[in-house]
């Protein structure tokens, strides 16, 4: 009985997690989308240290801190460019983007002197 | 609330005078803060006007020394200095282990001057960077305090930070240290962290990771940031005040953070890998969970979301499990639980009792007594739990900050005396916020009874309320400092008063009548809010001006209407800078040895900065030791001169004598044959003649003592009061060559090894030492053939074997 009503409930959440999902309009989902390739692009460099070793281990910070900063300020974007988010309604979302560029700047102007 | 009464045609009038009256307002309050910086820097020059423009104490003299360096050299030698003038023969990493942040800001400011030709020197660019640090610093307190509870509080808690006697004690002109340009950096850092949770806008965050990262620069102390911000982090998540603002503030600031904080030499990779900073990683976690779970709340049903709910816990909690356990495991491993030596001794204020000698042994790291309380805060004690009470009428992020930030540095202030520094700046805001809310209401009282105002006051009438509900809380509790000056800012005791206060007010706001205090009580409590303002004032010039002004480096003291001024520390120096050759080294105690690198420009075996327990041990063991073995260790490292500081003849207490207690215990935690008990009399350490004789044959006793009966004829020590044991002794293996005018400072010279040895090689040490005890002190004889014997007794050393009767030397 806890089983199949689980899968069910599964199955149910799933589909309605999609179809929520699906509603979002499409520059969120654009931003999305580079959050998850800058994840996926971190998972390697993390595969790719286990296999090989941590020497030099400042690149490896380097690189995988890169790939969190990135996510960390797209999904920063996101939250100030959203339109159902009441906080932010003042912000225009230019605004929102150049702030965006100003820290990813700072960021990886840090990441190249740290990549050594 | 009733409805403004002006007339259409009256209302363009009424928006310009307040447009007007808002950019009055802010003039004044520019203008203030201007005058608040002009303080601030004033109140701190005391020191240059009644002594001198002289660098202090010890630590800024390696500061000093490093700046020069940095102006001559520039930055690239900068970073990759080896200075092989101290810890010598191991050298020092100055690049990798010195925190550049004041340096490179001194220097900065000295290359900026004099490229426009304004030629001032080093020394007083780095005189003069504190005070001027603690003008931007009171800015800052400013900022941070507005972002709180209002530009009112930010002017006052400005007022007070600029003047608190704890913070002048460390920023004093001539104090070139790096809390001078740290605790500017830490209010900054957290001001603008406030102003990012206030505003969501990513530029502040920005700004904020890029004054975190000056604050790393600067000061060990920023692990009390990486700390404290993911503590309010989660205090706001647990108590229900998660937003998308608390991620914008805290996220980008862990990455941009932890990235600038390993880049700067020192910290490097313990960045990630101490425990120091893993709150911070593990907050960060929790915070994308924590948003990840708001988002998906966000999209689906609540049906669907408990659904959700069920699936995710049933999972996610079997492989949270794993990971915590491996995570433990890890950290578990380690010896101290990857934490540092001086976190830890925070932590746990026995620990460098217990197992550290030298962190226990800084007088700075002893825990404050309570009169340091009131002498290094003073009002703004009491004031304090004022303060917290206003911070929960409306409780907000920020203001939940402010609590936070003074309960923790209340707590850690209590472990390290030298940590009260850190609590100043959370007082000065926290009683800003008390004082300035008082004021608030005792104006609004007086501005609603006066009878001219009372158009406005209808305007008004709706804030009197609350505010004057508030007054009857705060009112009550200013009106009793004897009361509150009693209790410790604990979380415990706030949350009782909070309780209190909270039934209290509801019933007073479901009430809503008129209330205002009786215009007398308000205009009384106005006056005597001045006048606590001006004993406070009061007391702040005359901390910075008596106790918090005198340079250590010279000593004055007033005595039947004229002034003493001792100035042998730098006689000592100069002595030695003109009277030795450059490549001489030089043996004394750690507390000296960046005055002597700096002021005497000639190579020491241990200094201030106290990283080789082993070396300090090994100094501390020759001190201890009688004169043959000690000369013994000295000659290894390769020492000329030895000296100690001596304040018998005029009472200066802090001498090596006093010292003599460590020295002790730090070579004897190494050294097994140098026991405590030998030197104890009854559990004291004596000098009279009841002294231990191995107390009385120690190198220090001697080295104090030799010839001090020729000065009064009965060798009176004015600091242990008390005739000292021995009185008559020569000095077998060292020669005095100069004693200060006030016998301060006592410099000998180790007598170089015979000249001849006779019989066998391994019978050489014993019989060198009895010819030694004829030999006169034929300097010139000796000087010339020194060169090669010393290159002879070099190379016999090593060929001769170390067994035989050197049962009692533990060098071999």
């Amino acid at each position: 009985m806890g089983r199949a009503s689980s899968k069910e409930d599964a199955g149910a959440l799933f589909h309605s997690l999609r179809s929520a999902y699906a509603a979002t309009p499409v520059n969120l989902k654009i931003i999305d989308l580079y959050v998850g390739f800058a994840i996926f692009t971190a998972l390697i460099q993390v595969v790719y240290m286990a296999v090989v070793g941590s020497f030099p281990f400042n690149s490896f910070l380097s690189g995988v801190l890169s790939c969190v900063g990135t996510t960390v300020l797209a999904v920063c974007l996101r939250i100030q460019v959203n339109r159902e988010n009441k906080e932010f309604k003042d912000l225009p979302p230019e605004r929102a983007f150049a702030d965006f560029v100003l820290c990813n700047l700072v960021l990886h102007l840090v990441i190249m002197n740290f990549l050594g | 609330m009733a409805p403004p009464e002006a007339s259409s045609a009256a209302f363009p009038n009424r928006y310009a005078s307040n447009a007007l009256r808002h950019a009055f307002g802010d003039v004044l309050s520019y203008f203030i803060l201007l005058l608040i910086g002009v303080l601030a820097f004033s109140i701190r020059i005391f020191s240059v006007i009644k002594y001198e423009s002289v660098i202090h104490e010890f630590d800024p003299y390696f500061n000093y020394r490093v700046t020069k360096f940095l102006t001559k050299q520039g930055i690239y030698e900068f970073w990759n200095w080896f200075d092989d003038r101290t810890w010598y023969p191991l050298g020092r990493v100055i690049g990798g282990t010195v925190y550049p942040g004041l340096t490179l800001t001194a220097g900065t400011i000295w290359w900026l001057l004099n490229s426009l030709n304004i030629p001032l020197s080093v020394e007083t660019v780095c005189v003069f960077t504190a005070p001027i640090f603690s003008a931007l610093a009171s800015w800052a307190t400013y900022l941070l305090t507005k972002e709180v509870k209002g530009a009112g509080a930010g002017l006052t808690s400005a007022f007070l930070l600029a003047m608190v006697p704890s913070y002048i004690s460390r920023s004093v002109a001539g104090s070139y240290d790096n809390e001078a340009v740290a605790i500017f950096a830490l209010i900054f850092t957290f001001g603008l962290y406030i102003k990012t949770l206030n505003t969501g806008s990513l530029f502040y965050a920005t700004l904020n990771a890029l004054a975190y990262f000056y604050m790393v620069c600067s000061w060990g102390g920023y692990t009390f940031i990486i700390n404290l911000i993911p503590m309010h982090v989660l205090l706001c998540v647990v108590t229900g005040r998660y937003s998308s603002r608390l991620y914008i503030a805290y996220a980008p600031l862990v990455v941009l953070g932890t990235l600038l904080a390993a880049s700067v030499p020192v910290v490097g990779f313990n960045a990630v890998m101490t425990s120091e900073h893993f709150a911070s990683f593990l907050v960060f976690i929790i915070i994308h969970v924590v948003a990840f779970v708001y988002y998906i709340k966000g999209i689906l049903s609540p049906k669907m979301f408990k659904v959700a709910v069920t699936l995710v816990v049933s999972v996610g909690l079997a492989v949270c499990c794993a990971m915590i356990a491996v995570l433990i495991a890890l950290v578990a491993s380690s010896p101290t639980k990857g934490w540092s030596g001086r976190s830890l001794s925070l932590l746990d204020p026995t620990y460098a009792s217990k197992y550290i000698p030298i962190i226990a042994s800084v007088s700075e790291h002893q825990p404050p007594t309570w009169p340091s309380y009131f002498m290094d805060i003073n009002v703004l004690a009491f004031l304090v739990p004022a303060g917290i009470i206003a911070c929960f009428l409306p409780l907000s992020d920020a203001s939940s900050f402010a609590v936070l930030y003074i309960a923790t540095s209340a707590y850690f202030s209590g472990v390290m005396v030298r940590l009260m520094l850190v609590l100043a700046p959370a007082a000065c805001i926290t009683s800003g916020i008390a004082l300035s809310e008082a004021f608030d209401v005792f104006t609004r009282s007086i501005k609603f009874q006066l009878p001219g105002v009372l158009s406005n006051a209808e305007v008004d009438v709706g804030e009197t309320s609350s505010a004057v509900v508030e007054a009857q809380n705060v009112a009550g509790k200013t009106d009793k400092p004897e009361e509150t000056s009693k209790d410790r800012p604990s979380r415990k005791k706030k949350k009782e008063r909070v309780h209190e206060e909270k039934p209290s007010t509801k019933a007073k706001a479901e009430k809503k009548r008129l209330l205002a205090l009786p215009l007398a009580a308000s205009v009384i409590s106005l006056l005597l809010l001045v006048f606590l303002g001006a004993f406070y004032v009061r007391h702040c010039v005359w901390a910075a001006a008596e106790v918090y002004s005198a340079p250590s480096v010279v000593l004055s003291y007033r005595s039947h209407g004229r002034l003493h001024i001792f100035d042998d520390f730098r006689e000592a120096y100069a002595w030695l800078r003109h009277n030795t050759d450059v490549n001489d080294k030089v043996a004394s105690w750690w507390d000296y040895g960046y005055q002597t690198t700096a002021m005497a420009n000639r190579t020491v075996i241990v200094d201030n900065n106290t990283w080789n327990n082993t070396h300090i041990a090994t100094v501390g063991t020759a001190m201890s030791s009688p004169e043959r073995a000690a000369w013994e260790i000295f000659h290894s490292l390769d020492v000329k001169y030895v000296f100690v500081i001596f304040g018998g003849l005029i009472g200066y207490p802090s001498d090596d004598i006093n010292k003599f207690l460590w020295m002790v215990r730090i070579g004897g935690g190494l050294f097994p044959h140098i026991k405590e008990a030998d030197y104890l009399r009854d559990g004291s350490y004596r000098i009279d003649s009841k002294a231990t004789p191995t107390m009385l044959n120690c190198l220090m006793y001697k080295l104090s003592y030799y010839r001090f009966v020729e000065t009064d004829g009965k060798a009176f020590d004015k600091v242990r009061q008390t005739e000292i044991g021995k009185k008559y002794f020569k000095l077998t293996h060292f020669e005095e060559v100069f004693t200060t005018h006030h016998w301060m400072v006592r410099i000998y010279k180790l007598k170089p090894p015979k000249n001849r040895i006779r019989g066998k090689t391994k019978k050489s040490k014993p019989v060198q030492f009895s010819l030694f005890c004829s030999k006169n002190n034929s300097d010139v004889h000796l000087q010339v053939d020194f060169n090669l014997l010393m290159l002879w007794q070099k190379t016999s050393s090593r060929n001769s074997s170390r067994s035989g009767a050197q049962k009692k030397n533990p060098w071999h």
